[in-house]
Order: C-alpha cells, then structure tokens, then sequence
C-alpha cells in the first residue's frame, strides 16, 4: 500500500483541523460561561471546555464518536433512540430506490442502444430531466404522494429512484456501445441475432461501466433517502434525525448522524466494489 | 379501458410512429425534431390528461395553469431567484471552485499530499454533504451567506478532484519538452498543464452547476428569510398552492440549464482545439 501513508496523514490533518476548529467556534460560548461564573480561563481550561460542552457549535471528533457508539453499541437496536435503527429506515429506502432506478437506467439504456428513435428523442430528456433539482422538491414529491396513498418506504425510494437512474442510464449506454464495430461485424458474420449479441458481446463488454455507474448511483441514493426524510415530520431514518437535530439545538446528534451516513456510504460503495471484483474473478479478468 | 385512456394512448402511439419518422428522414431534421416533439407530446398528454381526467390541481396542476402562475407572479419569482442563484448559488459556485482550483494546484506541486487527497476527495465526494445545510444554517445565520456556504462544501471536492486529475493530464513528454525549453514552473503551468487541464477543469465546473442551485435551495429548507425558491417551495406546498411550486421548480430547471449551457459555451470556447469539441 503505497498511499496508505499519504492518506493517513490527510485524515489526521483533517481530525486536527477539525479539534483547532472545534476550539474555535465554541470559545466565545466558553468564555461567556466563565464570565459568568467570574473565573479566569486559563488556555488549559479553555480547551478542555470547548470539547466537551453540550451543545457546542462545532462538537469534538471524540464527542461525535462518543455519541455514535452509546447510539449504537448501548442502545437496543428495536429502541427509536438507536442510531442503528434510524440507519435501517434509510437503508431499506436507498436499497429499494437503488433496485428500481439500476433496472431501470438499465432498461432504458438497452432501448436507447436498440432503438433509433427513442435514441433520438429520449436521450436529451434524460440529460434534461437532471436539471430539475429534484432534491430540492423531493419535500414536495414526499408531501404529495402522501396525500395519494402512497407512504411509507415508496415516496422516499422513489426519489432515490429518480437519482440513480440517470448514471446507470447514461453509463450503460456508453458500455453497450463499447464494443469495437470490428467485434460487433464479428457477431454479423456469424448470423447472430439481436439478443444473441447482447447477451453475448453488449452485456460482457458493458459490466466495468456498470460497476461504475452503480457507484456513483448508489451514493446518489443514499442523498435521496436522506432528503426524502425531512419533511416526513421527523419521524425516523437519519434525515429526520438531522431535522430533529437542527430544531433543538443537539448539534452533537446532527454530526452523528451525518458521520452514520458516511459509514453507510462508505460500505455501499464498498459493497459494490466487492461485487466487482468477484464478477471479475468469475468471469476470469483482472481487476482494473 | 375507459375511451380517454385510449384516446391518450393513441395520441401517444401516433406521435411515436411520426417521430420514428423524422428520425429516418436524417440530417438536422432527425436530430432536432425528435427530442423537441418527444417534449412537446408529453407535454400535450399532460395537458390533456389533466383534463380529461380532472385531476385535483393540488395533486398535479395543468401545464397551462403553471405557465399562468409563472407569468402572474413573475416578480415574486425575480425576488426569490436573485435571492437563492445570485446571492447563495452563484457567490458560492465562485468561492467554492476557486477555491478548488488554487488547493488544486498547490496540491499538485507536493505528490505526497495528491497521494493523499485524491482519494480522500473521491470519497468526501461520494457522501452526503448536503446533511451539512442544518449545521451551515446554525454557523452563519438564515441569509444567504449560510447558503453559499453550503455551495461552497457541495462544490469544494467535486471540483479539487477534477482539478487534480485534469493537473496531471499534460503528458511527461510534453513536460519534458518544457524542460528544454527551460521553462519556470509558472510558465509551465500557465502554458502547458492548466490548458491541458482545461478539459477535466471544465467538466468539474459543469457538475458543479447543478450542486451548486440544489446545495442553495435545500439549505433553505433549513431557515431562510422570507423569500428565496426553497423558502417558496416549502411554504407553497404547505398551502397546497402546487402551480406556485411547479412555476419555481420550472425557473429554477430553465436557470440550472443556462447556467449549464454558459459553462459549457465557455468550454468550447477555451478548449476548442480538444478531439472531444471538433466532432
């Protein structure tokens, strides 16, 4: 592991950064309770104070920590004081979006590459349709199938939906036509049929743009839940803890939860690297 | 099947079958002419289904209804954008790219720290930055400035990433031709790595159009005064005022898109002499 001491150092810069601004932006909450009480603070004092208030502006990296750990280890997983439990909330939502939206991009890519006439009048809107910042209506979208009937997981998976399938689409579509016009006469010579070379040229030469679009979509997944959470009223999943977070002040909660969505990330995307390269393995190749 | 539903659907399969035309017929005819009437049908079928239909307009307005409100309330919608694009998106698009782009270029001149901050960006990348609106809102208050802030985190790694990559873009023979010319590092720089970056640097800023609008109208969900598209969108919805809302989020896809369509003029501008712009 040739980098792994370059992005040590960057991580422990970031932890260091991170205790100087901690000390920061709380110390004019601490010396306002010094003042108060009529102590001086010595330098020692101040930054003992400033990482380890209770509502600070900035909580310490061992603060977050700390909460992370009596949220998930010491609590009971059933309990709605669990992080593990709010973290499940959003995991089933992203899992179903990122289910729908990866068939469907992948659907969609296969019509594109197949059809001349959805090629010509459905790509652009593809593209158009990721203009709408649809996060920033996702409340509205939530608010609205509410009121149809559907709630529960469907609202916020569908949000999730509508964000990744846009990179599986356009990913997929570049990999269904990555092979060369010299392999794909190579099928014609041999009488192939249409779903013949799919299965058995397309599909094979599309897997390494699969395996990065699903990447990058499930990451955009995980925002969409998250989003998807706010305006439920704060119920549960990590978003509503954030929102619950942000109306009372427990700025230690928000970072929690922010770091809990990381993990999440984090092992998504993991997972799917994983996958990768045991698709790899079975089918022989080495790992890009 | 009730008549409508096949009369939309009819209208649907007749509008496929001319489009699949057009597309034969080749030339500019196939390539504009399709996605225009692509929209349009869809469009006309939401129109008509709407209508046909009598869908409550607190679930899904008309499109003529929004178009009405657009036009009708357009100097409430002027307010809310200079609010949200100018002052949160726009001035935190430019702090947080340039910001990127110089770290960018003092990174690149220490390989231990590209090392390290390579993959640490991809990853940063890759997480929920937008949980940060709640806290942004808390440090810097409900005006814009908490906005921009936002922008400027979303836009932040996106944009370092592409820089570094694009950095490292100029091939060592071309480096090394600099050599013999006996050129500084500014030079360098100035005339070899960052146009042959410009590419990457290009692509970073387009997707950090559509961070940047979406970063600004979430965070105010999360406290904001009184006007401003995300302001207006959560409140609307609470009065269940969907034209008003629809008439936004129409303003804020038509800015996102202009917004993409500059950056992307610039580039072909800047980079006109790259395979990817002469095709």
């Amino acid at each position: 592991m040739k980098s792994a001491l370059p992005i040590l150092t960057v991580v422990t810069a970031i932890v260091a950064f991170w205790y100087v601004g901690a000390i920061w932006l709380n110390a004019a909450w601490a010396y306002d309770q010094a003042g108060r009480e009529g102590i001086d603070l010595t330098f020692r004092s101040l930054i003992s104070e400033t990482w380890s208030q209770d509502r600070p502006k900035l909580p310490a990296p061992h603060q977050v920590v700390s909460e992370l750990w009596s949220s998930t280890v010491e609590t009971r997983v059933t309990s709605r004081r669990s992080l593990l439990y709010h973290a499940w909330i959003t995991l089933s939502a992203t899992l179903l979006g990122f289910g729908m939206g990866a068939a469907f991009g992948i659907l969609l890519a296969i019509g594109i590459v197949h059809d001349r006439t959805m090629n010509a009048s459905v790509m652009p809107w593809i593209i158009a349709s990721q203009m709408i910042p649809i996060l920033a209506i996702a409340p509205m979208i939530i608010v609205v199938l509410n009121s149809v009937g559907v709630t529960g997981l469907m609202p916020k998976a569908l949000i999730s939906m509508y964000l990744s399938f846009f990179p599986v689409a356009v990913g997929m579509v570049k990999g269904f036509r990555s092979p060369d016009a010299i392999l794909l006469d190579q099928m014609h010579t041999w009488s192939a049929t249409r779903p013949q070379t799919f299965r058995k040229l397309r599909w094979p030469a599309s897997l390494p743009y699969l395996f990065t679009s699903l990447k990058v979509a499930v990451a955009a997944s995980l925002v969409g839940a998250i989003i998807g959470e706010l305006p439920t009223g704060a119920v549960a999943g990590l978003g509503a803890r954030m929102l619950s977070g942000s109306y009372y002040g427990q700025t230690v909660q928000i970072w929690s939860a922010l770091m809990m969505a990381a993990i999440l990330a984090a092992c998504l995307v993991a997972a799917i690297g994983f996958a990768e390269r045991q698709t790899h393995r079975l089918l022989g190749q080495h790992a890009p | 099947m009730s008549p409508a539903l096949g009369g939309v659907l009819a209208i649907w399969g007749l509008a496929w079958w001319l489009n699949a035309r057009a597309v034969r017929a080749g030339g500019w005819v196939g390539r504009i002419i399709p996605p225009v009437f692509f929209g349009a049908t869809l469009l006309g079928l939401w129109e008509i289904s709407v209508r046909t239909f009598d869908v409550s307009p607190v679930l899904l307005p008309a499109p003529s209804a929004i178009a009405v409100r657009l036009v009708e309330s357009w100097d409430i919608i002027w307010i809310d954008l200079v609010q949200t694009f100018f002052r949160g998106a726009l001035t935190g698009y430019l702090i947080g790219c340039g910001a990127a782009i110089l770290t960018g270029v003092i990174v690149d001149r220490i390989p231990f720290l590209r090392r390290g901050l390579l993959p640490v960006g991809n990853f940063v990348s890759a997480l929920p930055i937008i949980g940060m609106a709640p806290i942004m809102v808390m440090w810097f208050g409900f005006d814009w400035h908490s906005k921009a802030a936002m922008v400027v985190l979303m836009v932040y790694f996106p944009m370092l990433v592409n820089t570094v990559q694009g950095l490292a873009a100029a091939d060592s023979l071309q480096q090394n031709l600099m050599r013999t010319y006996a050129a500084s590092y500014r030079q360098t720089l100035f005339k070899l790595r960052l146009p042959a970056a410009a590419p990457s640097l290009f692509n970073g800023l387009k997707i950090c159009t559509t961070l940047a609008l979406i970063g600004a109208i979430v965070a105010e969900f999360f406290g904001s005064p009184t006007r401003g598209m995300g302001f207006r969108i959560s409140t609307e919805v609470g009065r269940l005022a969907l034209d008003m809302v629809w008439a936004e989020i129409t303003v804020a896809a038509l800015v996102g898109s202009a917004f993409y369509g500059a950056v992307a003029f610039a580039e072909r501008l800047a980079t006109f002499w790259h395979p990817s712009q002469r095709a």
